[in-house]
């Protein structure tokens, strides 16, 4: 097996665990699934750290770091923005005031 | 090369992210799983550093911090009722990313030698830099409308369709190019479309078909990064991406179709000359209207109470005095209940959200089956 029909393998399977975890989801969570989903993808973070890592010009790497600041703002912002949605569906065990 | 130990590692990363998914499907577990998706993500971002022999650290690490307390700050000021643009503005900057990243690659590919570059890789590169493009422009618009920067209507005008069509053209040209005589300039020319290809794609979209097409938009950012994670070699980015565009995808078509509208007829319903705001059906069942005064009496007597909060209750912010007024009226021993309609608020499931920050129980939130059942 060639390396690329390796990663085409990895990524056919992919698409199908992608539909199969999502397709009982109820209507209530539409918003905190897609807030969740788009922070998922806030990881091209990874491939912003290795091309400016390995950069070896300027010009590269002043790039390379504003590519960094948008996917961080994506991946820590979209964490927590889902996180604090969630909260309030799960978190209020703790006693409310009461009037 | 990447050792062996960070390759497992990234692949613990993408297993985090399947059960992220998993978990956001249930409101008991939704949580965890997005606190397991950070983790995941987190793992793979300490692993990198440890595993490749990175230059230009510190600066790496300042960035990170910088993004990171723009995106603290942006998700914990944000009003519940913003969240449409706020996660709209979160994707385009994830696909902002994506395209610069792809770019730099492409750089780097091109100074080792322009014919070394495996065909594979160009075409993956081509797809995350024009669609990644598309993405950032395309939710950048849609952010503006939502924030009411512009006209949340839909925007037309002659010839919109043709610019659309030749920018398409001008795009997948350009790719080809790209492929067959990669060179930075031409990559930069590419995502230079897609940039033009995006504001053109989300502007004839108007009202409430807006939120659909960020969850389009988000699909989008993650088929570029994962065609990125193809490119680097790297298996979290493969996955993470590849499950966004599939999960996205199949969001997106749940959401039109809880709204009872296809995709095509969102996106290019504007440019056939029709309104993307609704059907525009006028239905012949009587309105009543009453006042405070009335509803308090009908409330009063009522057995049991089922409320059905649309766009206004959102808008006006009523969330609370609602929570109150079922308060009261549980307090009278009336049985009170919510339907939500799958699309009321400002995009598919807001409604949910804002009810909850009003600290409304779950139990009480019934969808539209369980309350007709």
């Amino acid at each position: 097996m060639s390396d690329a029909v390796g990663w085409l393998t990895i990524f056919a399977l992919s698409v199908f665990v992608g539909v199969e975890v999502i397709s009982k989801v109820s209507s209530t969570l539409h918003t905190p699934l897609m807030s969740g989903a788009n922070a998922i993808h806030g990881i091209i973070l990874l491939g912003a750290i290795l091309v400016t890592g390995t950069s070896d010009s300027d010009a590269v790497l002043a790039i390379g770091l504003v590519a960094i600041v948008l996917a961080t703002l994506n991946l820590v912002g979209g964490f927590v923005v889902t996180d604090r949605m969630l909260q309030m569906f799960t978190g209020r065990r703790r006693p409310g005031p009461r009037g | 090369m990447t050792p062996t130990w960070a390759q497992v590692a990234y692949l613990a990363a993408a297993v985090c992210f399947i059960l992220a998914l998993k978990g956001l499907s249930s409101p008991r577990r939704a949580r965890n799983g997005n606190l397991v998706g950070a983790a995941g993500a987190l793992l793979a971002c300490v692993v990198v550093f440890f595993a490749l022999d990175l230059h230009h650290v510190p600066l790496i690490l300042g960035a990170i911090v910088v993004g990171s307390v723009l995106g603290v700050v942006g998700a914990r000021r944000v009003q519940m009722t913003q969240m449409p643009q706020l996660v709209a503005l979160f994707n385009g900057v994830g696909g902002g990313a994506a395209a610069l990243v792809a770019l730099l690659e492409l750089q780097h590919l091109v100074a080792d030698g322009a014919s070394d570059i495996a065909t594979f890789d160009l075409v993956a590169t081509a797809f995350t830099l024009l669609v990644g493009a598309v993405s950032f422009s395309g939710s950048l618009v849609t952010f503006a409308k939502l924030q009411e920067l512009m006209t949340g209507r839909p925007v037309t005008f002659p010839g919109l369709a043709i610019a659309f069509g030749g920018s398409l053209l001008a795009g997948v040209a350009l790719a080809v190019v790209l492929v067959l005589h990669p060179a930075v300039w031409i990559g930069v020319l590419l995502a230079v479309v897609g940039l033009v290809l995006g504001a053109l794609l989300v502007l004839p979209v108007g009202g409430a078909d807006v939120p659909i097409v960020i969850s389009l938009l988000n699909a989008f950012t993650g088929l570029s990064v994962a065609a990125e994670g193809y490119v680097l070699g790297n298996i979290v980015l493969l996955v993470g991406g590849t499950l966004v565009g599939a999960s996205g995808t199949f969001l997106t078509k749940m959401m039109a179709s809880a709204m009872g509208r296809s995709l095509p007829h969102i996106l290019f319903g504007a440019l056939k000359g029709g309104s993307t705001l609704g059907g525009g059906e006028v239905s012949d069942r009587p309105v009543r209207s009453a006042t405070p005064e009335d509803v308090a009496i009908l409330l009063a007597y009522a057995h049991r109470v089922i409320v059905v909060p649309g766009y206004g209750l959102a808008v006006a912010q009523a969330q609370h005095s609602l929570r109150e007024l079922v308060d009261v009226l549980g307090e009278k021993g009336i049985e009170v209940d919510y339907a939500i309609h799958p699309v009321a608020g400002r995009m598919p499931g807001h409604m949910n959200v804002m009810l909850a920050e009003a600290q409304v129980p779950y139990e009480q939130l019934k969808d539209m089956d369980e309350i007709n059942g």
